[in-house]
């Protein structure tokens, strides 16, 4: 099979004006994935369905990764001109990287028996108003995956057939993967060798009485 | 009541007496009729257990009965999550009397190894009358036929008079249980309080 490089220059070619990035990955598997602009994404998903090279006709996996806004820290050495001498000088740089979802798609062809092909998507932020796009379209087995990565994560797909909830109920609020959601504080007295667990349920334990 | 010595002795003569009670108990232990219904991984333990190999029907209990309405007894099979458990306790009430309960596996007790999670319910007991319950994750079906064995040691000694007789000879005793609603985070209310209580701290 192709190289992800391989299949990121002929992706270039055949849609005009994707962004297409491989990214690394630090694993021991080292497996390297296609990250790909919302906007293009639908037409890069169909060129990999149908390209007669890859062909991959069956994606096997789909699932979220919620990003939440972290505070990177990196030390830069940084040129200073201290008392008429220029010196470097290590310097802690603080910046805010914004928080984002992320769809991940392992795509495989059951014709040519080659994959996976890791297919990402990043939306801009983690609100409504920045959705993802949905592949439904070009792999009808995605539908039930996908509402379970909005019901879970939240992450709007716009174009799926059928968003609705599929794992919680209706009536649920919150995303229970996201990194920010608070579980309900139903914890009661119980012994259990689990320390954060002991820990939450001796908040509900009555009030010690001291002899 | 007959004297045991007298009635011992009319056995041999080929006399068998009995009384109403234990006719009726007999009856109801060998044909407890259990709901077809699986939840998790425990369900596969229980087709086994209803399968050749360990043969739930010596013991009357084969008939899996497709209705709640024809069902004596509900083997709560696996994890019941917070989206399943109000048509548990549904179906339960649609069951006739008398009726029983088997809380099979880890799961079905107390939540097991989900207990924490923010989907599983902490115990079918919450909501509803346990008669036995099978601890294993899962039990192995050999434990799922001493349960039933333990129900129907639990069915002959009931008395129908008295105090202490079933429920369902209990006049005004409920048949039915409250279905618990949809809240935004958990199900509206999180326990039945009459049948169920948080354990009390000893100090």
């Amino acid at each position: 099979m192709e190289t992800p490089d391989q299949i990121k220059s002929r992706l270039e070619t055949a849609v005009p004006g994707a962004k297409i990035e491989v990214l690394t990955n630090d694993c021991p598997a080292g497996e390297r994935s296609l990250l790909v602009d919302p906007a293009h994404v639908l037409a890069v998903a169909k060129f990999l369905h149908d390209d007669p090279q890859l062909r991959l006709d069956y994606c096997s996996n789909v699932t979220g990764v919620d990003w939440p806004e972290t505070e990177i820290t990196e030390q830069i050495k940084v040129k200073q001109v201290v008392d008429g001498v220029e010196k470097e000088v290590e310097e802690v740089k603080k910046t805010v990287r914004p928080g984002f979802h992320e769809v991940v798609y392992h795509l495989y062809s059951m014709e040519l028996k080659h994959g996976p092909v890791v297919l990402r998507q990043r939306t801009v932020n983690r609100d409504a108003e920045a959705p993802a796009v949905s592949l439904t379209p070009v792999w009808r087995g995605c539908e039930f995956q996908e509402r379970e990565v909005f019901d879970l994560f939240g992450i709007w797909l716009e174009g799926h057939p059928d968003l609705r909830r599929i794992l919680m109920w209706d009536g649920f609020k919150g995303f229970p993967m996201r990194k920010d959601y608070v579980t309900p504080d139903d914890f009661e007295y119980e012994p259990t060798p689990h320390d954060k667990v002991l820990a939450e349920a001796r908040k509900h334990y009555p009030p010690e009485v001291k002899a | 009541m007959i004297d045991e010595g007298l009635r011992s002795e009319l056995q041999k003569q080929g006399i068998y007496t009995t009384t109403l009670q234990e006719l009726y108990n007999w009856g109801r232990a060998n044909s407890v009729w259990p709901l077809t219904f699986g939840l998790a991984c425990c369900a596969i333990e229980m087709i086994a257990a209803s399968m050749s190999r360990f043969d739930l029907a010596r013991f009357g209990a084969e008939v899996f009965r497709p209705s709640p309405r024809q069902a004596d007894l509900m083997i709560v099979a696996g994890t019941v999550t917070k989206k399943m458990a109000p048509l548990v306790v549904r179906l339960y009430n649609q069951m006739p009397e008398p009726k029983y309960v088997i809380a099979m596996g880890a799961c079905a007790i107390s939540g097991g190894p989900f207990k924490q999670g923010y989907n599983v319910l902490k115990g079918i007991d919450r909501y509803l009358p346990v008669d036995v319950s099978i601890p294993g994750c899962p039990p192995r079906p050999e434990a799922l036929i001493h349960a039933i064995m333990t129900l129907q040691e639990k069915i002959l000694n009931q008395k129908l008079t008295g105090p202490d007789r079933p429920r369902h000879l209990v006049e005004g005793a409920p048949s039915e249980f409250p279905v618990p609603a949809y809240g935004e985070h958990d199900l509206e209310p999180s326990s039945n309080p009459q049948l169920w209580q948080p354990p009390a701290i000893k100090r």
